[in-house]
């Protein structure tokens, strides 16, 4: 029996729920490692219920601590915690309402971006403090006072947990979205150290896979799901045999990941059907345009960018947009548009300008625009490949 | 949960007068009256600028005193609300009304309630 697989899966909901029984974010993540630890002890074959098990057991040993360490005025005021009438049975296990509360609350704007994601994993995904650190390459200590810090924070400052209504939905979807994001995007193109740490990223698509299961309504919630799947299917191939970088023109297209891609192109389609679109759903669409059929095409994918950059004007998205005019109107174009372009410490403008300007036959200046970009990239795996195109430039 | 929220004042820019200053007082009182209509007003003021300020300490049963704000800073509380709500998010959405009737950041902090009455 695998028992890992099951706290993976668990964890999260079981602590969302405990948290709403026992009205405090430490006190539930105790009672659910007691309860797993029961588990480890007592489990010869799976239960019918996992979860449902473990947020029983947590909730029965929680009431054993309270009673063993509670002087008798608070042993009052945790029995009345205890059985609120609006309790439901036990037997449900982890009530998917939980979670979502708990999604919100990880992703509040009072808490800052760094706590959101280290929170965000640490509670909802049942990563411990050393895998988060590893996956980050920062130290323990660092991601341990994040997430204590964050969870005081939340306590002192009584940081509700419950889904905000639909009036505060518009200021309070998009940080829980950018957390997902970003934790995908630090599995996928790891800033520092050896690129694809996947774990981060199949953590990413299960959290947003369940995000989308519970607010299925929410498009750009779908988008944010269809660009991670899009994303994430061409994992293989981004990759080559030695480890370096395949760009997507060149990459072999039979290593895509085929379900992956379809799921991701019918939730496009079905935001297409609900016309609200929104940056996620944008950038899912061209992923979804760059995963269909055997080549590009450029001049939707162009369009697509056009309605990025309305909605999301940085320099990024304009940078991004560049790419796509150089296949539609030529690298000449693309080149006066990237040159008024400033994003300090992003290697990827200079090695965008370098691409721009070696396919201009400017070989020096290239040369030059790959040495900034090699100079500025954060892993090894992009360092090599930006030097390997550099080596390559008099081929031409 | 009771909340202190603080206006912060940038004091190197000088403050409104006349119509202006009317306007911020206008904005300010129907933001009083709309916390005091849904009860959640505790107490709240402005005060005046930081270099009336005087500060005491006691060393050793020795006092002395300075003139000024305690911390010689561009920003300078320039006046504050306690308010008594659910939880943060209210106290976030009141603090949006108030940062817009003052034109100015607002800080906003929970008691302790170890020391309240």
């Amino acid at each position: 029996m695998d028992l890992s697989s099951v706290y993976r899966a668990e964890y999260g909901r079981c602590v969302a729920t405990l948290t709403r029984l026992l009205g405090d974010i430490g006190l539930a993540e105790e009672a659910v490692q007691d309860a797993f630890a029961v588990a480890l002890e007592k489990w010869e074959v799976l239960p019918p219920n996992p979860g449902g098990w473990i947020v029983t057991t947590a909730r029965n040993r929680a009431v054993d601590r309270f009673r063993r360490e509670a002087t008798r005025e608070e042993r009052h005021v945790h029995a009345l915690l205890l059985h609120q009438p609006d309790d439901r049975p036990e037997e449900v296990g982890p009530v998917r309402d939980d979670q979502l509360r708990l999604i919100f609350t990880c992703s509040h704007p009072a808490l800052s971006p760094s706590a959101r994601t280290a929170l965000t994993l640490r509670l909802l995904g049942g990563l411990e403090v050393p895998e988060i650190a590893r996956a980050y390459l920062v130290p323990e200590a660092t991601i341990s006072q994040r997430i204590v810090r964050a969870k005081k924070k939340i306590r002192d400052a009584a940081i509700p947990y419950r889904v905000p209504g639909e009036a505060e939905l518009p200021d309070r979807l998009p940080p829980v979205l950018t957390v997902l994001y970003l934790i995908f995007n630090e599995g996928y193109a790891a800033s520092t150290g050896p690129l694809l740490r996947t774990d981060l990223s199949g953590e990413a698509v299960r959290l947003a896979r369940a995000l989308a299961d519970l607010m299925p309504d929410e498009p750009e919630v779908l988008g944010l799901l269809a660009l991670l799947l899009l994303t994430e299917a061409r994992r293989a191939a981004r990759v080559g045999p030695s480890g370096e970088l395949v760009t997507l023109a060149e990459q072999d297209r039979t290593l895509w990941n085929g379900e992956l891609i379809a799921e991701g192109h019918e939730l496009v389609r079905r935001c297409l059907r609900r016309d609200r679109p929104g940056p996620y759903q944008i950038q899912a669409a061209i992923n979804a345009v760059h995963t269909d059929g055997p080549a590009t095409d450029w001049p939707q994918v162009l369009a697509l960018y056009d309605q990025l950059v309305a909605h999301t004007p940085t320099p990024i998205v304009a940078l991004n947009r560049a790419v796509a005019l150089a296949e539609v109107h030529g690298p000449a174009a693309a080149l006066s548009v990237v040159e008024d372009l400033d994003i300090p410490g992003y290697h990827l403008l200079p090695a965008t300008r370098a691409d721009l300007l070696a396919r201009l036959g400017r070989t020096d200046e290239a040369r030059a625009a790959y040495d900034e970009a090699a100079a500025l990239a954060g892993n090894h795996t992009e360092r090599a490949f930006l030097l390997g195109r550099r080596a390559r430039l008099g081929e031409r | 949960m009771r909340y202190m929220m603080s206006v912060l004042n940038d004091e190197s820019v000088p403050p409104p007068t006349g119509a202006d200053r009317d306007a911020s007082l206008a904005r300010v009182g129907v933001v009083n009256d709309e916390m005091q209509a849904k009860g959640i007003w505790v107490f709240g003021g402005g005060l005046r600028p930081s270099d009336s300020a005087t500060v005491v300490r006691v060393q050793d049963g020795a006092t002395t005193m300075t003139d000024g704000p305690f911390a010689e800073t561009k920003e300078q509380l320039g006046g504050f609300w306690v308010i008594e709500v659910a939880d943060l998010d209210e106290a976030l959405s009141w603090a949006q009304k108030c940062a817009e009737a003052c034109w100015g950041p607002i800080e906003v902090r929970p008691f302790d309630g170890l020391s309240q009455s």
